[in-house]
C-alpha cells in the first residue's frame, strides 16, 4: 500500500528577485510499514522535501499525495486533519518549554479534541512506550537531549498517527542516545506498524534503521532503492560519496588501484586479510576498515590499495570475490 | 511639612496606584490583542496579511511618537466626553490608557517574537489552527516574557501619571508639581519624587521575580 506518492515534485524558493531551486522533479513512492530514509549532504532539499509531505511546504510544480489524495486540492481544514495522521519529530525537539512533560504529549490529542481524562490516559501510556513515565511532572529544560526527543517522540505518536517524519531527529544527540533514539524508532516501526520516514545526512543512520533510502543530491534525487542494494553497489556519484569511507588514509603512491569490499552476511570470525596473504602471498594497504558483526555476521567495508602489477591485482580480487565479498574498484577523485 | 501636605501626599499615592492600576488595565485589554495581531499579520506569519499589518504598524507608530504630554491635551474632548470632567483621577485614566496602548502593543509583539519558529512548525505539523497555535503554543511559550514587559509597561503607566498633574490630574505628580515646583517647597518635591521612586522598583522587582517564578 502507497502512503505518500510524489510526482515530479519541484519547489522554486523566490527571494529579492533570486531563484532559488530547492527540489527539482522528485518522483518516488513510500509504502505502508517501511521506514524510508531521505539523505542528503546539508542544503539538498532533503528538509524541504520532507516538509512537502505535511504540506508544511507548498510545492510549486507536480503533487505529493497522502493515501491518494492530493494535499494541493485539499482546504485549510482538510489539510489540519491529514497532518493529524502524519506525526513528526525534529532536530531541535520543538517542546513547549513552559509546559511538563505530560501537557506536552496530550497537545495533539488535544487538538483532536480528545476528552481530558482519555487525553491524560493516552498521555502516560505513550510515555510508558518511550520510558519516560516517571518524568511525566518535569519540564523539558529538565532533560537531556535524548529523553527530549523521547517525549517529542510520545507527542507524535500520541494521536495515533500512520506516519512519522523524522527531521534530523539524532542529529543533536551524541553517538549512544542517537543508537538508543533509533532502537526506539525501529522498535515503534514494528510493533505499532506505523511508516517511518527519516531524514538524516548520516549513512551510518540509514544503515542501521532504514529499508530503503532515497538519495537527494542539489535538489534531484539521485538514486533509489534497498540500503542493502545502494550500499554494496552505489551507483550515482552522490550515492558513493555518502557510502565509501570519509577520512581513508592516504595510499602509498597516487596511481595504485584501490579497490573497496563490502561484508555483508559473512563470518566475522573469518581472518581474510590474513588468509590472502597465507594462501596467495600477496599484500594488500588496508587504508580503511569499518566493519561490526551482529550476532555473529560481518557488515561493513573496507577500502584497500592493491599492489602495482596487473596480475597480482586480478588474484587478489578474484580470492575475495570467491570468498563472496563483492569487490569494487574505487576511483580517485 | 504641614499636616495637610502629609495627607494630601497620602491620598496622592492612592491616586496615583488607582490611576496606574486602571490605566495599565485597560491598556492590555486593547493592548495585548493588538500585539497579537501586529505580530501574527507580520510577512511569513500564522495571519500574514500586509494591508491588516500595515493599518496596524501606522497607528502603533503614531501613537507612539506623540509626546504624551500634547496627547494630555489633545484627548481633552475625548476625556470630557467619557468621564464628564477633564481634570482629577477618573480623567487622568482616559489619556493614560490611549497612551499606554500602542508600547503594550510594541511590548508584546516583542514578546511573541521571541518564540521559536520550531514551536509554531512542530504546532503547524499537528493539524493545529492558527488560533490555536497563538492562544496554546505562542502566548504560554511567551508568559515569561510578557511579564517582565508587563512590568516596564506598568512603571511606563506609572511614569506618566505624575505627568497628568499638569493637567489637572491626581496623584503624585500634581503633588510634587503644585507644592514641590510651583511653591518651591523642596522637601513636598523630594518626598514625593522618592515615594515615585520607590514605587517604580517595588513594581520591576515584582514583575522580575514573577517572571522567573514563572519560567521553567
Amino acid at each position: 500500500m502507497e502512503v505518500f506518492n510524489l510526482s515530479k515534485v519541484s519547489k522554486t524558493y523566490r527571494n529579492d528577485g533570486k531563484e532559488y531551486v530547492a527540489l527539482k522533479d522528485v518522483s518516488m513512492s513510500i509504502y505502508e510499514g517501511e521506514i524510508f530514509g531521505i539523505i542528503g549532504m546539508s542544503g539538498a532539499g532533503k528538509s524541504t522535501l520532507v516538509r512537502t509531505l505535511n504540506r508544511l511546504e507548498e510545492v510549486s510544480d507536480g503533487s505529493v499525495s497522502f493515501y491518494g489524495s492530493n494535499l494541493a486540492e485539499l482546504n485549510f481544514s482538510e489539510v489540519r486533519k491529514i497532518r493529524r495522521q502524519i506525526g513528526m519529530i525534529f532536530q531541535g525537539f520543538n517542546l513547549l518549554e513552559q509546559r511538563s512533560v505530560l501537557s506536552n504529549v496530550m497537545q495533539p490529542l488535544r487538538i483532536a479534541g480528545v476528552p481530558r481524562e482519555q487525553r491524560q490516559k493516552k498521555a502516560l501510556e505513550m510515555l510508558q512506550v518511550v520510558g519516560l513515565e516517571d518524568k511525566k511532572k518535569e519540564y523539558p529544560a529538565r532533560l537531556s537531549g535524548g529523553q527530549r526527543q523521547r517525549v517529542a517522540i510520545a507527542r507524535a505518536l500520541a494521536a495515533d498517527p500512520k506516519v512519522l517524519l523524522c527531521d534530523e531527529a539524532t542529529s543533536a544527540l551524541d553517538p549512544k542516545m542517537t543508537g538508543e533514539i533509533l532502537e526506539l524508532l525501529k522498535e515503534i516501526n514494528r510493533k505499532r506498524k506505523i511508516t517511518i520516514v527519516i531524514i538524516t545526512h548520516e549513512m551510518s543512520v540509514v544503515e542501521k534503521i532504514c529499508d530503503r533510502v532515497a538519495i537527494i543530491d542539489e535538489g534531484n534525487l539521485a538514486e533509489i532503492g534497498e540500503v542493502k542494494e545502494i550500499f554494496r553497489n552505489p551507483k550515482s556519484e552522490a550515492a558513493k560519496k555518502l557510502v565509501l569511507p570519509s577520512n581513508p588514509f592516504d595510499p602509498s603512491s597516487t596511481t595504485s588501484k584501490l579497490i573497496r569490499l563490502v561484508f555483508d552476511g559473512l563470518a566475522a570470525s573469518r581472518p581474510f586479510i590474513a588468509e590472502l596473504v597465507e594462501q596467495t602471498g600477496k599484500k594488500v594497504n588496508i587504508l580503511s576498515a569499518n566493519t561490526k558483526s551482529v550476532s555473529g555476521i560481518g557488515y561493513g567495508q573496507m577500502v584497500l590499495e592493491l599492489p602495482q602489477e596487473e596480475e597480482d591485482q586480478r588474484i587478489i580480487t578474484e580470492f575475495f570475490e570467491a570468498g563472496g565479498l563483492s569487490v569494487q574498484e574505487v576511483k580517485r577523485s | 511639612m504641614s499636616s495637610y501636605i502629609i495627607e494630601s501626599i497620602e491620598s496622592g499615592v492612592f491616586e496615583t496606584l488607582q490611576m496606574t492600576f486602571f490605566a495599565s488595565v485597560f491598556s492590555y485589554i486593547v493592548g495585548l490583542p493588538l500585539g497579537v495581531f501586529l505580530y501574527a499579520t507580520f510577512k511569513g506569519r500564522l495571519l500574514a496579511n500586509k494591508p491588516i499589518n500595515f493599518i496596524l504598524e501606522f497607528f502603533v507608530n503614531i501613537g507612539r511618537s506623540i509626546p504624551f504630554l500634547i496627547l494630555l491635551v489633545l484627548l481633552i474632548p475625548v476625556t470630557r466626553f467619557l468621564t464628564g470632567s477633564s481634570i482629577g483621577t477618573a480623567a487622568s485614566i482616559v489619556p493614560l490608557t490611549v497612551g499606554t496602548i500602542p508600547i503594550v502593543a510594541r511590548m508584546v509583539e516583542s514578546s511573541l517574537s521571541e518564540v521559536s519558529p520550531g514551536v509554531i512548525e512542530a504546532a503547524t505539523a499537528m493539524g493545529a489552527s492558527p488560533g490555536y497555535i497563538i492562544l496554546h503554543f505562542i502566548l504560554p511559550e511567551a508568559t515569561p516574557s510578557l511579564i517582565l514587559g508587563s512590568a516596564i509597561n506598568i512603571a511606563t503607566v506609572l511614569g506618566y501619571s505624575a505627568m497628568a498633574g499638569v493637567i489637572g490630574g491626581g496623584g503624585l505628580g500634581a503633588i510634587a508639581l503644585q507644592y514641590g515646583y510651583y511653591r518651591y517647597e523642596k522637601d513636598v518635591l523630594w518626598t514625593s519624587v522618592s515615594i515615585l521612586v520607590v514605587m517604580v522598583m517595588v513594581i520591576q522587582s515584582g514583575g522580575n521575580l514573577l517572571s522567573k517564578r514563572v519560567r521553567k
